[in-house]
C-alpha cells in the first residue's frame, strides 16, 4: 500500500511531463490553424459584426451607426428584397430539381453493366468545368438566336425562348445550366449505395417487394443521411451563387439574376458601402442557419441512421 | 422459364445501354460544342442552320485568341498560384490533422469541433474584414492574399486528412516512440508516407480549387500582368462577347489541362470523393 503511493508520487512528474510535451507539441503542430482561425475567424467575425453597425467605406475608420443598415434593409431596400427572393426560387426549385435528379442518375451508374465507369467519368467531367468557363460556354449555348438550346428546341418544335434575355426565363436557364454539373453529387450518392449491403435487398425480395418496395424501404432510407448532407451542401451553394451569375448576366435584365451574394458583393466593393454589406452578410448567416436548422429538426423524421432506430 | 428471365434480364442491360449512353452523348454534347465552335470560321460560327462540323478546320482561332488577351502568361500566373496553394495546403492542412489525430492534448476535441464549425460560416460574413485586413498589410495586387492563408490549413482538408490517420494503426507511432522518435520524426518518416494517397487527393483539390477560383483573384488583382485564367477570360468575354469562336478557345485552353488531369488522376479522386462520403 505504501509503495503504491510511493510509485504514484514518483510517476506523478513524469506523467506531467509527458502530458505537458504533449500539449505543447500538439499546440505547436495544430499552430498553422490556430493563427488562421485566430485572424480570419474569431477576428474576422468580430470585426465583421462591428463594421454592421457602422457605415463604413474601408478608406476611412468604420463610424457607428446602430441598427440603421439593418431597419434599410429590412424595411426600405427594394432590391434586397428583390435579391432575396431571386434567391429563394433558386432553393425552392433549383435545389429538389437538382436533388431528385442527381439521385436518379446515381441510381442508372449503379446498374452493372459494361463500361459503367466511363458513364460515371463522362458525368462527373462537367462539375471540374472551370466557373469561369462553364459561364463562358453556356452564355454561347443559350444564345437567343443562334445558340446550341434553342436550335434543338427548334428541332423538335419549340420556339426557345430568350434564356439571359429573358427576366422570366434567366434563372430557369441558370437551374438548366445546373443540372449539367449534377454528376458530382450523383458520385456522392453512388457512393451511399454501393455501402447499402445485398442482404437487405434479398430480404425485401423474400418478403416479395418490387423495384418501387425496394427503391421507397431500404435504398431511400439508408441513403437518406447522403440526402440531406447534399441538401444542407445545396443550401448553402444557393446563398453563395455568385461567379456564374457575375459573369453571365451581371444580375440582368431587370435585375432578375441578382442573387443575394451579388448584390452584397456590389453593394461593398462596387459601392464601398462595407458595413452596409456586411448587415447583409449577418441576415445572410442567420437565414443559411436557420433554413439549416430547420432541416436538421425535421432529419429526425426522414434520416435514418444505421444502429439508431428501433429502440 | 429460366430462358425467359434470362433474355429479360439482357432485354434489361440493353435498355440500361441506350438510356445511359443517350444521357452521355447528351452530357457531352456541350464539350462538342465548345471544342467545334472554337475551330470554326466566323461566318460557319453564325451559320443557320447550324454548321456541325466545322469545315475548314480553323485552327488559327487558338493563336488568335492567345493574342488578344496574353493567356499563356496567364496560365503561368495561374500555376504559380496553383503550385503555391498546393504546397501550403498539403503542408499545414497534414500538420494539423497530425496534432488532432496522432497527438493526445487536452481542448484537442473541442477545438476540432470548432474545425468543423468553420464549414458551416458563409465567407461572405469574413470576405469585408480579409479584404480589409490584407488591404492594411498592403499585400493588394499580390499573389500574397491567395497564397499565404493556405498555409494556414482548410478546414474541410484537415477533416478529410485527421479521417485518414486515425485509420494509421497507432502501434506504429508508439513504436517509434519507444525508438526515441520524436512528434516531428514520426510525422515526417512514418504517417506521412502512408498517407499518400489522402495527401495526392488534398493536392489535387486544392490545385483544380485554385485554378477554378474567381472570386480571389477578382478581390484582390487589381493589375493585369498579374491577373490568372479566370480573370483574364472574364475579361475576354467582357471584350470580345460575340467573337464566341475565340471565347470557346480560350475556354478551351481553360478546360483541356483540367481534365488530363482528371483523366490522368481518376483513381485518386475516386479515393477522395470516397472519402468524403464518410461525411455523407
Amino acid at each position: 500500500m505504501a509503495k503504491q503511493i510511493i510509485d504514484k508520487n514518483l510517476q506523478r512528474p513524469k506523467k506531467s511531463k509527458a502530458a505537458r510535451r504533449n500539449l505543447f507539441n500538439g499546440l505547436l503542430f495544430a499552430s498553422p490553424w490556430i493563427l488562421g482561425f485566430i485572424v480570419f475567424t474569431v477576428y474576422a467575425i468580430s470585426a465583421s459584426l462591428y463594421y454592421s453597425f457602422c457605415r463604413y467605406d474601408i478608406l476611412t475608420p468604420p463610424h457607428w451607426i446602430g441598427m440603421k443598415n439593418y431597419t434599410r434593409l429590412l424595411t426600405d431596400d427594394v432590391i434586397f428584397m428583390h435579391s432575396l427572393w431571386n434567391t429563394m426560387y433558386m432553393v425552392i426549385f433549383g435545389l429538389p430539381i437538382g436533388l431528385v435528379l442527381s439521385l436518379a442518375l446515381s441510381l442508372l451508374l449503379n446498374i452493372k453493366v459494361k463500361g459503367i465507369s466511363i458513364y460515371r467519368a463522362i458525368f462527373y467531367i462537367p462539375t471540374l468545368v472551370p466557373a469561369v468557363a462553364l459561364a463562358t460556354l453556356w452564355m454561347w449555348l443559350l444564345n437567343t438566336d443562334i445558340g446550341l438550346v434553342n436550335v434543338l428546341l427548334s428541332k423538335i418544335g419549340i420556339a426557345g425562348p430568350g434564356w439571359l434575355n429573358d427576366p422570366a426565363w434567366a434563372k430557369p436557364a441558370l437551374i438548366m445550366m445546373g443540372l449539367w454539373g449534377i454528376g458530382g453529387s450523383s458520385i456522392i450518392y453512388l457512393a451511399g449505395l454501393q455501402n447499402i449491403p445485398d442482404h437487405l435487398y434479398e430480404a425485401a425480395e423474400l418478403d416479395g417487394a418490387n423495384s418501387y418496395h425496394k427503391l421507397r424501404h431500404v435504398t431511400l432510407p439508408m441513403l437518406s443521411p447522403i440526402i440531406f448532407f447534399n441538401l444542407i451542401m445545396g443550401l448553402i451553394g444557393s446563398f453563395q451563387y455568385f461567379t456564374q451569375v457575375y459573369i453571365m448576366t451581371n444580375g440582368g435584365p431587370q435585375d432578375s439574376t441578382l442573387f443575394y451574394a451579388l448584390y452584397l458583393f456590389n453593394r461593398a466593393f462596387v459601392d464601398l458601402k462595407m458595413g452596409y454589406a456586411s448587415a447583409m452578410a449577418w441576415i445572410l448567416f442567420a437565414i443559411t442557419l436557420v433554413c439549416t436548422l430547420l432541416v436538421f429538426k425535421t432529419s429526425a423524421k426522414w434520416v435514418y441512421y444505421e444502429g439508431h432506430t428501433n429502440e | 422459364m429460366s430462358k425467359g428471365h434470362s433474355s429479360s434480364k439482357r432485354n434489361q442491360t440493353i435498355l440500361s445501354h441506350i438510356v445511359l449512353s443517350s444521357l452521355s452523348l447528351l452530357c457531352l454534347l456541350p464539350f462538342y460544342w465548345l471544342v467545334a465552335t472554337s475551330l470554326k470560321a466566323d461566318m460557319q460560327v453564325h451559320a443557320m442552320p447550324p454548321v456541325w462540323f466545322p469545315h475548314p478546320i480553323v485552327w488559327e482561332n487558338y493563336p488568335k485568341a492567345m493574342v488578344y488577351i496574353p493567356f499563356l502568361h496567364y496560365m503561368k500566373n495561374t500555376i504559380v498560384i496553383c503550385v503555391s496553394s498546393v504546397i501550403g495546403t498539403v503542408l499545414s492542412c497534414s500538420l494539423v490533422a497530425y496534432s488532432f489525430s496522432k497527438i493526445k492534448w487536452p481542448g484537442r476535441d473541442a477545438l476540432f469541433v470548432l474545425v468543423l464549425a468553420t464549414l458551416m460560416l458563409p465567407g461572405q460574413v469574413t470576405m469585408i474584414p480579409v479584404f480589409a485586413i490584407f488591404r492594411w498589410l498592403g499585400w493588394i495586387g499580390s499573389y500574397k492574399p491567395l497564397i499565404v492563408p493556405c498555409f494556414l490549413g482548410n478546414a474541410f482538408y484537415i477533416f478529410l486528412l485527421r479521417q485518414f490517420f486515425m485509420s494509421i494503426p497507432q502501434e506504429l507511432s508508439d513504436a517509434a516512440k519507444v525508438d526515441g522518435a520524436t512528434e516531428f520524426s514520426i510525422y515526417r518518416m512514418i504517417i506521412l508516407p502512408l498517407s499518400k494517397p489522402a495527401l495526392i487527393t488534398v493536392g489535387l483539390f486544392t490545385f483544380i480549387g485554385a485554378w477554378n477560383d474567381f472570386l480571389g483573384p477578382l478581390l484582390y488583382l487589381n493589375d493585369d500582368t498579374k491577373y490568372t485564367l479566370s480573370l483574364g477570360l472574364q475579361q475576354f468575354v467582357g471584350q470580345h462577347g460575340q467573337e464566341w469562336q475565340l471565347l470557346m478557345a480560350a475556354a478551351v485552353v481553360m478546360v483541356v489541362p483540367i481534365i488530363l488531369i482528371f483523366i490522368f488522376a481518376q483513381n485518386w479522386f475516386v479515393k477522395g470523393i470516397a472519402l468524403t462520403g464518410i461525411k455523407g
